[in-house]
């Protein structure tokens, strides 16, 4: 029987994955996820997984990619400087199409920043922070319950595409406590595993993705962050197996991006249209909730990459998108890159939440 | 109804626990909505401590505190920098054995701290007091789930003397009735 609960955020996330059979966790404490590695180091020996607390942040993501290739659900949780450390080994670990988990609970910055104070500064480096041409998911909870759920939907997903998820939370998500619902199970897809005994480790299955052989399974795989063709051996000097596996690598997700795309419209007929993901959700539906005005609607992003591109079809007849954001305006910019109406950008630094008033006079400002 | 509860105090009091208790209580047992927060950081470490809780009949969506209407306050800290401006129709418990200002509000003083060493030895226990007295004087909770929510929420081995506690601090409401 699923359970009431009222429990933080960070705490929420580390019980979501625990449900979604995550048997790894390899990480370095950082304010403001900590949380999570406690719980994880206390829950997971007690589920016959394993804990790692490594040596830094570089160490822990590759620890949870060497985990996730023995073919266990693995992830990690850090915060900015934490995730400016594991860029290296992220691309690494989407060159080597390895699925895994990442939870980034936000805080200010650049550098050691504001350790205790949220922020949303992050959104461009999990998407773009290493180098090269690549594609990731990720997702951004504005409840503890959605910190629990999308944490569990975030290994099925990187299973699936086989690439790095990540959970994109803040600092005001992660420590909140909220009523939440514990259901019994999660839906827990099946790991994809290769079809025929191949010997091309890395050759596609029909949707981009090659099935996946983790260590131990029989079979010999040959895994590299080199350019390697489909045997999984490299192939470096080679313009067009470096093309067909980086366009591969790219278009396995962004060819799905409608058919995975998370969000909620409010008020499609809007003339204003709110756009937000994470905390700042929570102050756009107070404002909607004062206004009473239904011609002010809301894009609420549960996935914010890939970015659903098509967000003029949603909203017909909007003249105006309104971006509060935690940052100085980064989604505000990737969504000008979709659209042809203005895009008003509210930018907050600091670590406070933006107020409701303040996205009111920002509504009537764009009227 | 929506209650935004403010408490304040300095670190070892208990005042993020008294939140959680509280915001559990209504979340578990009242069958209500509650988002605790807390301002974290090195200023939450000896020093000053402020956590809230907002308890509501429908979903919460924004989860700061916008116009808190109830305070509880252990520290004189606490209570200029949270409570002073406190607005007229607020409520406020205060620890009167630590705080010395009075609002304009209407408020009830609970010699918290002194009880908790005199009745039960344990100054440990003067945020219970505190909760009870705030139970006591506002109802935003209902007994039995504050009586569950402290049960689950205290060390094991000390629930008889937490509710104790907090009893003492219902009669201490009772006892003080509201000032001026």
């Amino acid at each position: 029987m699923s359970k009431i609960s009222f429990i933080q955020g960070n705490i929420a996330c580390a019980e979501g994955a625990l449900a979604a059979g995550c048997r790894f966790f390899g990480g370095y404490p950082i304010t403001p996820s900590t949380e999570i590695a406690e719980h994880m180091a206390m829950k997971l020996p007690k589920v016959k997984g394993t804990f790692i607390q490594m040596e830094d942040e570089i160490g822990s993501i590759a620890a949870v990619i060497g985990a996730a290739w023995t073919g266990v659900r693995a992830m990690t949780a850090t915060s900015g400087p934490g995730l400016s450390l594991m860029m290296e080994n992220i691309g690494y670990a989407v060159m080597t199409e390895t699925p895994l988990v990442i939870v980034d609970i936000q805080r200010g910055g650049p550098s050691t920043g504001q350790p205790t104070m949220a922020s949303q500064g992050d959104m461009f480096q999990c998407r773009f922070g290493s180098h090269g041409d690549y594609s990731i998911i990720a997702l951004s909870p504005a409840t503890v319950q959605e910190m629990y759920e999308m944490t569990a939907e975030a290994f099925n997903l990187a299973d699936r595409f086989r690439v790095p998820v990540f959970l994109m939370a803040d600092e005001i998500i992660g420590h909140m406590r909220e009523k939440m619902t514990l259901p019994d199970t999660v839906p827990v897809m099946p790991v994809r595993e290769r079809t025929e005994r191949s010997t091309l480790p890395f050759k596609a299955e029909k949707d981009g993705v090659p099935g996946f052989t983790p260590f131990g399974k029989g079979h010999h795989v040959h895994v590299t962050g080199l350019t390697h063709d489909e045997r999984g051996y490299p192939s470096t000097t080679n313009p067009d197996v470096h093309e067909r596996l980086v366009t591969r690598l790219v278009a396995k997700v962004e060819s799905t991006r409608r058919e995975i795309a998370s969000y909620d419209v409010t008020n499609p007929e809007a003339e204003t249209v709110f756009v937000s993901y994470g905390a700042p959700t929570r102050a756009v539906w107070q404002a909607l909730h004062d206004l009473k005005d239904d011609t002010v609607g809301h894009f609420r992003l549960k996935m914010v990459w890939p970015f659903p591109d098509w967000v003029e079809e949603l909203f017909p007849q909007a003249q105006a998108y309104i971006v509060p954001e935690m940052n100085l305006g980064l989604i505000s910019r990737e969504l000008e890159r979709h659209v042809t109406i203005p895009v008003i950008s509210v930018p907050r630094l600091g670590g406070a939440l933006h107020e409701p008033e303040e996205l009111i006079r920002a509504v009537e400002g764009a009227k | 109804m929506r209650h935004e509860i403010r408490f304040s105090g300095f670190g070892g009091q208990g005042i993020i626990l008294s939140a959680v208790i509280v915001g559990r209580a209504a979340a578990l047992y009242d069958r209500k909505y509650a988002v605790q927060t807390q301002v974290y950081g090195p200023e939450a470490r000896g020093g000053a401590s402020m956590s809230a809780v907002i308890i509501d009949d429908e979903p919460i969506l924004y989860p700061k505190v916008r116009h808190p209407d109830i305070f509880v306050i252990m520290s004189q800290e606490g209570f200029l920098r949270y409570g002073a401006d406190a607005p007229e129709n607020a409520t406020m418990i205060l620890d009167t054995d630590i705080v010395q200002g009075r609002p304009a509000c209407r408020w009830y003083g609970i010699p918290a701290t002194s009880e908790a060493k005199s009745a039960f030895g344990r100054v440990i226990v003067a945020n219970i007091i505190m909760i009870g007295s705030l139970v006591g004087a506002t109802g935003v909770v209902g007994t039995e789930a504050i009586e569950k929510a402290v049960r689950e929420s205290v060390p094991r081995g000390t629930e008889d003397l937490n509710l104790r506690a907090l009893k003492r601090g219902m009669e201490l409401a009772a006892e003080a009735g509201r000032s001026p």
